[in-house]
């Protein structure tokens, strides 16, 4: 019987295959069988940052044995943001998710999607202060009762580099930099009168540095309601006297030469290191790649400020990301345990010290900068405590706490939107404004209608 | 009289094509029906509230003017890439299917681009026409031209038809060439006997000839400039400067992955399956009739 013989091959082989298969799951789970709980991290860091964040990772693993974090690179920020939405929705979110500044409010006013830092703390018995943590930075992922929803980990805040071998070349001193914006523009239009460098001044992160930092430092409302802090129901301030004389100035600058418009987001961050703008406005976490590629003298200073406006300077806020814990209907309390343990390994004072050290992101507890300030690092590397300063120079107003506006990455895009049309001379400063807020309302109205409970 | 082949029996036939309907089914009807779906509900980004809002969505993307800009915008980009790829690649078809040294040579150069990634191509364009990086933005920058597509809408378009034109001059040319070594020689010998001039020959014996292939690319190029064009985009202005470059799938893109606005995503997608079916069916029903086989 030829025909049985042959279907007996392929039971063979089919019995072969799923043995193999089977070893195969039995070959790999040194991890299933170790008494270890195993907790899923996705971050949104590339390269070298994502490395030295693994390697918090891996030295939280080695420095115990009950707990193993897996940290994943799952793209940049939104990317990640989208992930972590997409398996919540399927059932299975990691444990923590690194999620930038400006998904806040969307990840608060998921109630059910996440967990609170507070509330992970308090019940997994782990010992927890929000007051070893910069106000600015637990404001910003706080409820307005103070009750930490996130745990800060990578913020950063707007500065100023300035290239001093271009203010020499211009007959400026290089150890002034420009503490306004009437100085700014002065410097800016001697660099080009002396053709120092192609560009003077660029901004990186328009809306982050010329509208948040900006409103924060002049203490006058981005937004109502305590910058979206207070409630949903919060609506753009941003076409105020200030903002328009303050998009005006660059629209001038512009159409003198003095300023260039260098992208959305962060694409104006290479036109520093390379030479060709001689100020830029970028993220302090900017400083680890000019401190590689910049083939000229450079410093950090704080941002400018309007002398006329009565509360300025204050306190700037902060950029970058946080770590949120992620519910899913598996989660066990073992495993929100093991969160927690981590969550206080990275905030340990050495932890923070070397990832600020490392990176040019803030040191967010206080424990930390201490730590690194008694190193000498600030003294062997000037300008290096420029964001911290910065941060923590005045005690946060309503307007300096931080903000959390719904929907705040397509607020981002409107009015940087608005500003390219501006710079084309499609329209007027006033008029750019007013559209930014028009347009910006309906967002937050959306928002608040999708997430009304 | 024509001859019909009846499979026996019910089983067989819907074996045969159930591999391909299984692949419909899970790669178009079940995520269109979950977009349908997804078009009558307003939800947050997480899934944890949603209600049904009927056509809601609708109303408001279709009163929406920055929806009508981008349609208006998409249709202008629509028709500039399917003329920008199509006659350059008729064009080379006909010089490359002449007798002439190295022919193969030529086709398979020409070729080339369509084994590109599309977000690839936009980032060599990008090294070409950046103002600061480009090698061309440069030159013309020094040329005293404010050449800065960043910053100017016109110029960011013209960058965006160029780069996902080139990509489809390929494809459209390897099908020209195609429809033209299938053009019967001895029907055009016959003319040039007659007298007829190459122009001549080409107008009135092998346009009319190649024309299936035209219009069989023409549906494919409106549908690559609807649809396709995404990665170059993507790559090379991200829909900016202002909304200078954002075309309605591009809009899909923005309005649900970054500003997580799944419901008025949802019906953008809708409109756009919507606008789809109906072009190729009024193609295929009115305008192929007139097509000379």
């Amino acid at each position: 019987m030829p025909q049985t013989k042959k279907s007996w091959w392929w039971i063979a082989l089919a019995l072969v295959l799923v043995g193999a298969a089977t070893l195969g799951h039995h070959a790999q789970p040194a991890r299933a069988q170790s008494p270890r709980v195993s907790v899923e991290f996705w971050h949104g860091l590339a390269m070298p940052l994502g490395g030295i964040l693994e390697k918090i990772a891996t030295d939280f693993n080695e420095s115990q044995t009950q707990y193993q974090v897996h940290a994943t690179f799952k793209g940049s920020y939104p990317e990640t943001m989208v992930a972590a939405i997409a398996a919540f929705r399927a059932g299975n979110a990691p444990h923590i998710v690194q999620m930038f500044e400006v998904g806040t409010a969307t990840m608060m006013s998921a109630r059910g999607a996440i967990k609170p830092v507070h509330e992970l703390m308090r019940e997994s018995g782990v010992a927890f202060d929000p007051a070893a943590y910069l106000p600015s930075v637990a404001g910003y992922y706080s409820l307005p009762d103070g009750r930490m929803m996130a745990m800060p980990f990578n913020s950063s805040t707007t500065i100023m580099f300035y290239n001093k071998d271009a203010f020499k070349k211009a007959g400026l001193d290089p150890n002034k930099p420009p503490q306004t914006w009437a100085d700014l523009r002065a410097a800016a239009q001697k660099i080009r009168a002396a053709n120092a460098t192609a560009c003077g001044f660029t901004t990186a992160w328009p809306t982050w540095a010329q509208f948040e930092q900006f409103s924060a430092i002049h203490n006058v409302p981005l937004a109502t309601k305590a910058n979206g802090l207070g409630g949903l129901d919060t609506e753009l301030k941003i076409n105020s006297p200030l903002h328009v004389r303050h998009v005006q100035t660059l629209m001038d600058m512009q159409k003198e030469g003095s300023f260039k418009y260098g992208g959305r987001d962060a694409a104006a961050d290479a036109l520093f290191p390379s030479g060709e703008c001689a100020i830029i406005h970028a993220s302090s976490g900017l400083r680890a790649r000019i401190a590689r590629e910049a083939k000229f003298e450079w410093g950090a200073a704080m941002l400018p400020y309007y002398p006329g406006t009565p509360d300025a300077p204050k306190n700037s806020i902060i950029g970058g990301a946080a770590f949120w814990v992620m519910t899913s209907p598996t989660r066990k309390p073992e495993e929100y345990k093991a969160v927690a343990e981590f969550f206080r390994f990275i905030s340990r004072p050495e932890v923070v010290a070397k990832w600020h050290t490392d990176t040019g992101f803030l040191p967010v507890t206080f424990a930390g900068y201490e730590r690194v300030k008694a190193s000498g690092f600030y003294q062997q590397n000037p300008g290096t405590d420029i964001p911290f300063l910065q941060m923590t120079r005045t005690a946060p107003t309503e307007n300096s706490k931080g903000l959390r506006l719904g929907n705040m990455p397509e607020i981002r895009s409107i009015i940087q939107e608005e500003l390219e049309k501006a710079f084309q001379g499609q329209q007027s400063a006033q008029q750019a404004l007013d559209n930014a807020v028009q347009r910006g309302n309906t967002v937050l109205r959306n928002f608040e209608r999708a997430n009304r409970s | 009289m024509q001859r019909r082949v009846v499979f026996d029996g019910k089983v067989l036939p819907y074996l045969l094509v159930a591999p391909q309907l299984l692949v419909t089914i899970v790669f178009f009807f079940w995520p269109a029906g979950q977009a349908v779906y997804q078009s009558f509900l307003l939800q947050d980004a997480f899934g944890l509230r949603q209600n049904f809002v009927w056509f809601d969505n609708f109303r408001v993307v279709l009163t929406d003017p920055l929806y009508r800009g981008a349609a208006a915008r998409t249709l202008f980009f629509t028709l500039a890439v399917t003329v920008l790829s199509m006659a350059p690649a008729l064009l080379l078809a006909v010089m490359a299917d002449k007798r002439i040294r190295g022919v193969t040579a030529y086709k398979t150069l020409l070729i080339w681009p369509y084994a590109v990634a599309p977000a690839v191509a936009a980032v060599l364009w990008l090294f070409i026409f950046h103002p600061s990086i480009g090698v061309l933005g440069q030159a013309v920058r020094k040329l005293g031209v404010a050449w800065d597509y960043k910053l100017n809408g016109p110029q960011a378009m013209f960058l965006v038809v160029l780069a996902a034109s080139w990509k489809q001059v390929s494809y459209n040319f390897l099908f020209f060439l195609a429809g033209l070594q299938s053009i019967q020689k001895p029907v055009i010998e016959a003319a040039a006997i007659d007298g007829a001039g190459p122009a001549r020959r080409f107008w009135s014996i092998i346009f009319p000839l190649l024309s299936p292939t035209t219009f069989f690319l023409l549906v494919v190029n409106i549908v690559y400039a609807f649809f396709e064009t995404f990665g170059t985009i993507h790559a090379l202005t991200q829909g900016g400067p202002g909304k200078a470059t954002e075309t309605l799938i591009y809009k899909v893109y923005v309005d649900g992955v970054i500003n997580l606005d799944l419901g008025g995503s949802s019906a953008q997608s809708v409109i756009l399956m919507i606008i789809v079916i109906t072009l190729t069916a009024v193609q295929f029903r009115y305008v192929e009739r007139r097509v000379h086989y």
